[in-house]
């Protein structure tokens, strides 16, 4: 077979692996795998993280803002600490707002739910690097069997 | 007593073939670069082993990924999970089957020629003539084909898990109706382009290595007869499908585990 006919089908070859290569990029990973752009951080203590992971999505209503960039133990208080990168283009969030961990769907993966409070004149904007103050914690499936077996053992 | 001297000797063997096969691999790759000489070779090569082998894993790799939605939606359904189709079939794709079965095609579809054309180059003393011409077999016959080796087993393997993958929207979402959106976009949720894709590319390369070098160590060392050849080639086959799936456990303990 002459050169440029073996050249053409290898070009060919080449150029359809690329495509799959992008195929695979585009249509079958998360584009938005690091939070691309400006973040700012934020930090938030709970009692309890339950089944929080990194890079488990913060959720204002529904809508991904940030992940969930590390988890430490408070030295002190041994109290668990998330910090979480929210994207700058949704800034400005009240200090009265509410962080809590939710669950997606029953059986689904955790993530942080983030309420945003009420605004008034003496109410500060979370910054880079403040923390929240108001915080639910997860809800563990045993402490709440636990709670309704106390409960029935009442009557 | 004897039992002892049998090990030994299958030790022996064993690292005397290892040691070999690295030499032979070293003397063919090092040494000074001829671009102008050797990218006309490659570029033949690249079209015996990658173009030659593009129908059967284009094709295996669409049967495979119709199976896995079909086998996927069968259990999924149970459970009322069957939006969990789409990662299922991406990911098994992505992380094993895309680079393991394509090694193991690849090794089956090129390996197993590779070693026989050598074979029969160094039977019919065309390697020996190679020498008499002050031309090194090695650099001229053996590094082409690795090289072409190596880079077509990860575009393979990526062809694989594509039509793979689209193997399995076929069957999930436009026979048994699996919603069309929520296929892509939890699939798109749960697969990453660092973690999977670029893993099972590793994965890929790893493999091309280990097929390719086997399947020219074997060629270049059988025996110059039609036995020596016909065993060398089902010697290829078998260690480089035995290489594969051993390779694959300690690259998914190290990767995912």
């Amino acid at each position: 077979m002459e050169m440029r006919k073996i050249e053409l089908l290898v070009g060919v070859f080449i150029s359809v692996a690329i495509a799959a290569l992008i195929f695979l990029a585009l249509q079958v990973a998360n584009q938005s795998s690091a939070m691309r752009g400006e973040t700012y951080t934020l930090y938030a203590k709970f009692d309890n993280i339950g089944g929080l992971k990194v890079r488990s999505p913060v959720k204002v209503g529904g809508v991904v803002v940030g992940r969930v960039a590390s988890i430490e133990l408070d030295s002190e208080y041994f109290e668990p600490v998330v910090e979480m990168r929210i994207s700058k283009s949704f800034a400005k969030f009240p200090e009265t707002s509410t962080a809590s961990i939710l669950t997606s769907g029953l059986l689904g993966e955790q993530y942080v739910g983030l309420e945003p409070g009420f605004m008034d004149d003496d109410v500060f904007v979370l910054e880079d690097g403040d923390s929240i103050y108001n915080t639910n914690s997860a809800m563990v499936l045993e402490n709440l069997i636990g709670q309704f077996l106390f409960s029935q053992g009442d009557d | 007593m004897k039992f002892f001297i049998n090990i030994g000797h299958n030790a022996l063997n064993t690292l005397r073939g290892i040691g070999a096969a690295s030499i032979m691999l070293f003397q063919a790759l090092v040494g000074k670069p001829q671009p102008r000489k050797m990218f006309p070779l490659l570029i033949r090569q690249l079209y015996v082993v990658g173009v030659q082998s593009m129908l059967i894993i284009l094709i295996s790799g669409l049967f495979i990924g119709m199976v896995l939605g079909l086998q996927g939606y069968t259990i999924l359904v149970d459970f009322g999970a069957e939006q969990a189709l789409g990662p299922m079939v991406a990911l098994s794709l992505l992380r094993e089957l895309g680079p393991v079965v394509t090694a193991l095609l690849f090794a089956g579809r090129a390996g197993s020629a590779l070693t026989a054309e050598i074979g029969l180059m160094r039977a019919t003393e065309q390697l020996s003539s190679l020498e008499m011409m002050a031309v090194d077999p090695l650099r001229r016959v053996v590094a082409p084909r690795f090289w072409a080796g190596f880079i077509s087993m990860p575009l393979l393997a990526l062809m694989f898990s594509a039509i793979g993958i689209y193997g399995g929207f076929l069957v999930g979402v436009e026979w048994l109706g699996v919603d069309d959106g929520a296929f892509w976009s939890v699939m798109q949720a749960s697969v990453e382009w660092k973690n999977d894709i670029f893993n099972g590319v590793i994965k890929s390369l790893v493999f091309a290595i280990v097929v390719t070098w086997i399947a020219l160590y074997k060629g270049y060392t059988a025996a110059p007869t039609s036995p020596g050849i016909s065993a060398a080639t089902t010697q290829t086959v078998v260690y480089s499908s035995l290489a594969v799936l051993g390779l694959d456990f300690i690259l998914t303990a190290v990767m995912f585990g």
